[in-house]
C-alpha cells in the first residue's frame, strides 16, 4: 500500500552515481541504491545490499548490466546478477533478494520501508 | 611404495615390466578398455613393476629437467591415477626372473607374480664405449631423472664438460652443459654431426652454427683413455695422440635395447640385440610381448616414443582379441637443438636406388634444405633441413602419404619470391594422412570427431589427444581444423557479450580510428543495451589502454569492477586489501616502517605477497582514503594490484651485491616498472629481471622476463607461472637497454591490441598464428610496419601515467564514493575479525553468529543495570 506516512528520505538525488551505485543504512538495514540511465530516462532501485551467496554487504558496488530487457547488477564478489526490479537471481534459482519502493520527491531520494 | 589389487580367479592377469613411456601408455590403453566396460566387472588384473623409483615419467622432454620443471611435472601419471583403476604397482621393483613354464615373475626383492600375460617394456640403456677409466666418478649418462641430478649436482662443482656422442641426445645433452655454465665439448667419432639424420651438407652446417653458441665441437675423435688430468680433473686421450682435458664426461653414444631377460631366460633375441617380436609384438614365447625401445622388429630398433606407443596400442589390441598390426614407423624428426631447427625425413642421405636431390644452401642466413626425390621425380622420398623447419610439415605430408610433386619440386624448399609458397592446404590431404604420429590421429580420426559433435580445436584435441604428445604437430593440426570448421560454416563467433557483436580486438580498434573517449560513445554507436559486467570492464581496459585517462573520471567510473572503482581488491568479507607500489621490491628502513604503522594503527593483517611487495588486508572502503593519504604522504604510490595492468617487475640483487651477478638487475627492474605502470592491458602483466643465468627471479616463468649476460640482456616473452604455467620464449639476446625497451615496447603493444578480453600473453602466444616466429618478425623486423606506431602509442600511455590514489584523494568528488552509506557514518556490522597467529582474520559464519549473541547478551545486561 502506497501511504505517503512511511516514505523517509534517505538522501539527496546528487549523492546517487548514474550508473552505478551506492548504500544506505536504515533501521540497522543496508538498502543498495542505483540510479541507471537508460534510453534518456533515469529509474531509481533499491534492493538489500546483503550478497546472500558471497555473505558480504557488498552488492552497491557491483556492475550494473542489462539481459535482454531486465537490468541487473552483478555481484563483485562471484559476478551473479540479480534482477534491480524483482530482486531475483539470474544465475541461481532458488535465490531472490528484497527489493524495496523508491522515488524522488523534490531532489529527496525516499524508500517505503515497512514498519 | 606399492599398491595391491588382488586379483581374482577369473580374472586374466597382466604383467608389466617396466614403467617407462611406452609401458605407460600400455597400462593407459588398458584403462581405458577398463573405463569403457566399467572397472569393477572388469575381466583384468593388471600389474606393473618398475624398476625406477618413480611411475612413468616424459622422458622426451627430460631436459626440461635443467630448466626447471620437476619430477613431478615431468610426471605422465600419478600414483593416485594407478590406484582409482586398480593398478597393482610396485616401485623400485626391478623383475630378476621369469619362469616361461610356471609362468610367474620375480622382482628383485623376490616376490613371485603370476601372469596370464607377461609384457616386455624394459626400454633400453645408454651405451658406454668400453674406455679405460669410464667407471669413474663424474662420468655419467643422460637416460633418468636421477642421472640428470647427477649431473646437477657434477656441474656445481665442474668448469668444463665433454659430451661423447654427436647424435641427437649428444647435443641435447650438451646444451644442458652449456646451460649450467660449462665450458662445453663434444666428441664424436664420426666425421659430422647427427650423423643418422642429416647428411654431409647439412652437417657442416649444424657444426658452424654450435660452433657459434661457443659449444666446441671436435669430430672423428676416438677415446682410448680417461686419465687424471693436469690442469682439470680427467684427461681424455685420443687415438691421434691429441688429449682435451675436462672435469666431467657425459656419455651419450647410443643406446642398446634392454633385453637382459629375454636372453637370460631363452627368449629370441636379435644378433645384435633386441627383444625380436612379430606384428603383434609377441615374442617366440607365447603369451610374452615386447614393446617400445627393447622390441626389435623386422630387424630394426625404433628409438622414438611414436612407433613405441603404436606397439603399445597394438599389443593391447591383441590382447583385448582385436587384430591390428604394427607395420614399421616413420622415424623423421623436427627438433630444435639449442636455437638451431632440425628436421630429417625418410631417406636423408638419398641411399634409395635412382634418387634425386634439390639442395638448397644459404651460408648467409645459415640455412641448409635438402629434398630427396624418387627416381621418377613424382614422389617425395626424403629431406634434411637445418636452421629453417618450416617447411617441415609440408615436405612430411608428401612424404608419408605419398602425394605427387608439383611441376617444380625444388619451390617447395626455395624462399618464396614474391608470391606466396605452394603450400600444402589442410584440403590437399587424404583422410588417411597421419596428422598426430604421437597418438595416431589422421585426419579421418579428426572428420569423424567433428561429426560426432566436436566443435572447436580444442573439443578435437581432447578428444583425440592430437598434438597432447610431442606437440610438433600442433600448427598442422589448427590448420585441418580450420579448415573443417569453415567448410562446416562454422564462423567461429568471437563477440564479447551480448551487446556488442565484437571481439576485443575489434573494439580495440573501434575506440582507436573513432577516437571514442567514452564508454557511450562506443554503445551508441556499436553497440545495444546498457552493457554488462563483461563489456563495461573490457571497455573500460581498452579506454585506457588507449587513453589512459583517470579511470575515476565520471564517463569512466560506472565502467569499472568494484577492484578498480575502489582501487583495491575486494576480499571474502567486502573488505579491501592495500598493495603500494614497491618497484622492483627494494624499500627503504623509512618506507618499511611506515608500513608497519599505517598496519598497526588500522589493525591491518600484513603479508608479504609473491611479488616482493606488501600486502596490507581487512581495511573498510571508508578507511581507503585516510590510509592511501598516509601512503601517498609517506613516498608511496597505487601498486595497481587491483588492475588488469603490470603488477610488478620481480628482480634478485644483481651484480650490485651478488657475487654472481653480471648486470645490475635491480636497476633495471625499477627503470622497466617505472615505465610500465599503469598501462592498462587485457589481462595482468608480471616482469622478472634477473642478474644472471642462475635465474633467481624466475624470469622464465614471467610474460616479460629479462635475463641479464655478459654483453648485455636476453629478453624472454609469454610465460607464465600460476594456473597453467608456461615456460616463456626466448625471443631475443645480448640486447642493449635501449633495444630491450624498444621490444617490450612492441611486444606489449601488439599483444594489448590483438589480444582477447582476460587473455594472458601466454595464451595469447599460443594462439597467435605464426606463434614465436611471427611476433620476432612483427617486433624485431617490424614486418607490419607497425614498429614506430606501437612504439608512439606506449609513450602516450608512459606519459600519462598519474597515480591514481592521489588523483583520487585530492578529488573530492571521486573521495566521496569511498564511504559505505551516504546517510551514515557507522561501519559495516558483517566484518568481523577474529585474531590468529597474532593477526586479524575474518570471523567465519559461526564466529560471527556467536559475537552477535555476546553483543545482544551485552546490551541486554547494560540495559537491565
Ligand atoms: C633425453 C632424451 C630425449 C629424447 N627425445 C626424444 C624425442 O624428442 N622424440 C622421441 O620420439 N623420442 C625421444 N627420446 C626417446 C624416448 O624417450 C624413448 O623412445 C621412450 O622413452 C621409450 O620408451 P620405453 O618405455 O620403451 O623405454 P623407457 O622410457 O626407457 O622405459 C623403460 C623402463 O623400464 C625399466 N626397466 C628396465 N628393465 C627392467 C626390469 N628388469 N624390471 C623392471 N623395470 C625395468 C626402466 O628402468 C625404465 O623405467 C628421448 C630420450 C631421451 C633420454
Amino acid at each position: 500500500m502506497t501511504n505517503s506516512t512511511n516514505w523517509i528520505t534517505v538522501c539527496q538525488e546528487s549523492d546517487l552515481v548514474a550508473n552505478s551505485g551506492v548504500c544506505a543504512l536504515i533501521n540497522e538495514q543496508q538498502i543498495a541504491l542505483f540510479k541507471v540511465k537508460n534510453a534518456g530516462q533515469e529509474q531509481l532501485f533499491a534492493i538489500s545490499n546483503w550478497d546472500p551467496i558471497g555473505e558480504a554487504n557488498v552488492l552497491y558496488r557491483g556492475l550494473l548490466c542489462s539481459v535482454g530487457d531486465t537490468v541487473a547488477v552483478a555481484s563483485p564478489l562471484y559476478k551473479q546478477r540479480f534482477c534491480l526490479s524483482s530482486g531475483t537471481c539470474l544465475d541461481s534459482d532458488d535465490v531472490t533478494i528484497k527489493v524495496y519502493p523508491i522515488r524522488l520527491e523534490n531532489q529527496a531520494v525516499q524508500l517505503q520501508v515497512s514498519q | 611404495m606399492s599398491t595391491s589389487a588382488q586379483a581374482t580367479n577369473s580374472q586374466l592377469r597382466i604383467v608389466v615390466v617396466g614403467n617407462g613411456m611406452v609401458g605407460h601408455h600400455f597400462v593407459d590403453q588398458l584403462i581405458e578398455h577398463n573405463t569403457s566396460v566399467g572397472a569393477d566387472n572388469s575381466a583384468l588384473h593388471i600389474s606393473v613393476l618398475s624398476a625406477e623409483p618413480r611411475l612413468a615419467y616424459d622422458r622426451v622432454h627430460l631436459s626440461e629437467f635443467f630448466s626447471g620443471k620437476s619430477a613431478d611435472e615431468l610426471a605422465l601419471t600419478t600414483p593416485e591415477y594407478y590406484q582409482q583403476h586398480k593398478i597393482d604397482y610396485k616401485l623400485n621393483a626391478a623383475v630378476t626372473h621369469i619362469d616361461k613354464v610356471a609362468k610367474t615373475v620375480t622382482t628383485v626383492q623376490g616376490e613371485v607374480l603370476s601372469y596370464n600375460k607377461l609384457i616386455l617394456a624394459t626400454g633400453s640403456y645408454p651405451f658406454v664405449p668400453p674406455i679405460p677409466g669410464n667407471d669413474q666418478p663424474h662420468c655419467l649418462v643422460y637416460r633418468t631423472i636421477e642421472d640428470l641430478e647427477a649431473i646437477s649436482a657434477s656441474s656445481k662443482v665442474s668448469k668444463i664438460g665433454v659430451v661423447v656422442g654427436g647424435g641427437l641426445l649428444g647435443l641435447e645433452a650438451a646444451n644442458a652443459l652449456k646451460e649450467a655454465g660449462l665450458e662445453t665439448h663434444v666428441v664424436e667419432f664420426a666425421p659430422q654431426l647427427m650423423a643418422v639424420q642429416v647428411d654431409g651438407g647439412g652437417g657442416r652446417l649444424l657444426r658452424s652454427k654450435i660452433e657459434a653458441l661457443g659449444v666446441k665441437v671436435h669430430t672423428q675423435k676416438a677415446t682410448q683413455t680417461i686419465e687424471a688430468g693436469d690442469v682439470c680433473r680427467y684427461k681424455m686421450c685420443f687415438a691421434d695422440g691429441s688429449f682435451l682435458e675436462t672435469d666431467m664426461i657425459l656419455f651419450s653414444a647410443g643406446i642398446r635395447p634392454q633385453d637382459k631377460l629375454a636372453r637370460e631366460f631363452d627368449i629370441a633375441i636379435g644378433e645384435r640385440g633386441g627383444i625380436v617380436v612379430d606384428n603383434h609384438c609377441q615374442t617366440n614365447i607365447d603369451d610374452i610381448y615386447a614393446i617400445g625401445e627393447c622390441a626389435l622388429w623386422n630387424n630394426f630398433i625404433f628409438g622414438l616414443v611414436a612407433p613405441g606407443y603404436t606397439m603399445a596400442r597394438v599389443a593391447a589390441a591383441h590382447i583385448l582379441g582385436g587384430d591390428q598390426t604394427f607395420l614399421g614407423a616413420d622415424m623423421s624428426t623436427k627438433l630444435k637443438l639449442m636455437g638451431v631447427e632440425v628436421g630429417s625425413i625418410g631417406d636423408a642421405h638419398a641411399k634409395t636406388a635412382g634418387a634425386l636431390c634439390y639442395t638448397y644452401e644459404n651460408q648467409a642466413s645459415a640455412v641448409y634444405k635438402k629434398m630427396v626425390v624418387d627416381s621418377s621425380k613424382k614422389k617425395l622420398i626424403g629431406a634434411v633441413l637445418v636452421g629453417d623447419t618450416s617447411d617441415y610439415d609440408t615436405l612430411l605430408q608428401y612424404a608419408l602419404n605419398g602425394i605427387d610433386l608439383p611441376e617444380h619440386p625444388e619451390a617447395l624448399i626455395l624462399p618464396a619470391s614474391g608470391g606466396a609458397k605452394p603450400g600444402l592446404g589442410a584440403d590437399a590431404l587424404p583422410a588417411t594422412a597421419t596428422i598426430c604420429s604421437c597418438h595416431n590421429v589422421s585426419k579421418g580420426d579428426i572428420i569423424a570427431a567433428f561429426d560426432g559433435g566436436a566443435c572447436s580445436l580444442s573439443d578435437i584435441k581432447s578428444c583425440t589427444k592430437a598434438s597432447s604428445g610431442c606437440g610438433g604437430c600442433s600448427a598442422l593440426l589448427k590448420s585441418v581444423c580450420d579448415a573443417e570448421l569453415s567448410k562446416r560454416g562454422v564462423e567461429v563467433k568471437k563477440d564479447i557479450c551480448e551487446h556488442f557483436a565484437y571481439s576485443r580486438q575489434e573494439l580495440f580498434h573501434l575506440v582507436k580510428v573513432g577516437k571514442l573517449q567514452t564508454f557511450d560513445e562506443l554503445l551508441t554507436k556499436h553497440g545495444k543495451g546498457l552493457g554488462c559486467e563483461v563489456c563495461k570492464p573490457a571497455a573500460a581496459n581498452i579506454l585506457a589502454s588507449v587513453w589512459n585517462e583517470f579511470i575515476l573520471k565520471p564517463d569512466h567510473v560506472s565502467l569499472q569492477d568494484t577492484n578498480d572503482t575502489y582501487l583495491g581488491n575486494m576480499q571474502k568479507d567486502g573488505t579491501y586489501s592495500i598493495i603500494p607500489r614497491i618497484a622492483g621490491g627494494e624499500i627503504t628502513p623509512d618506507k618499511l616502517i611506515v608500513l608497519g604503522q599505517v598496519g598497526k594503527k588500522y589493525n591491518l593483517y600484513t603479508k608479504i605477497t609473491g611479488g616482493q611487495r606488501i600486502d596490507l588486508f581487512g581495511a573498510r572502503v571508508d578507511q581507503l582514503p585516510e590510509i592511501w593519504k598516509i601512503l601517498i604522504d609517506a613516498g608511496f604510490e597505487t601498486g595497481h594490484a587491483y588492475a588488469k595492468s603490470l603488477r610488478t617487475v620481480k628482480s634478485c640483487v644483481g651484480s650490485t651485491w651478488c657475487r654472481y651477478g653480471v648486470q645490475d638487475s635491480v636497476g633495471q627492474a625499477i627503470e622497466l616498472e617505472n615505465r610500465y605502470k599503469g598501462l592498462r592491458s587485457p589481462h595482468k602483466l608480471k616482469f622478472a629481471v634477473s642478474g644472471c643465468t642462475r635465474e633467481c627471479a624466475e624470469a622464465q616463468s614471467k610474460d616479460i622476463g629479462i635475463i641479464a649476460t655478459e654483453n648485455g640482456w636476453n629478453l624472454y616473452v609469454c610465460g607464465n607461472g600460476g594456473m597453467k604455467p608456461r615456460h616463456a620464449d626466448l625471443f631475443a639476446t645480448d640486447l642493449d637497454t635501449e633495444t630491450l625497451v624498444k621490444y617490450i615496447d612492441r611486444v606489449l603493444m601488439f599483444y594489448v591490441r590483438t589480444a582477447d578480453r582476460l587473455q594472458r600473453t601466454s595464451v595469447w602466444m599460443e594462439n597467435l598464428e605464426g606463434g614465436l616466429e611471427y611476433l620476432k618478425q612483427v617486433v624485431i623486423e617490424d614486418s607490419l610496419g607497425l614498429g614506430a606506431e606501437l612504439e608512439s602509442q606506449m609513450q602516450v600511455v608512459v606519459d600519462a601515467y598519474q597515480c591514481e590514489w592521489k588523483t583520487a584523494i585530492e578529488n573530492e568528488e571521486s573521495r566521496k564514493r569511498f564511504r559505505q552509506f551516504v546517510n551514515s557514518d557507522k561501519a559495516d556490522t558483517n566484518i568481523v575479525f577474529v585474531e590468529e597467529r597474532q593477526q586479524i582474520r575474518p570471523a567465519t559464519p559461526e564466529e560471527k553468529a556467536s559475537f552477535t549473541q555476546q553483543q545482544q547478551a551485552k546490551r541486554i545486561a547494560v540495559e537491565l543495570v
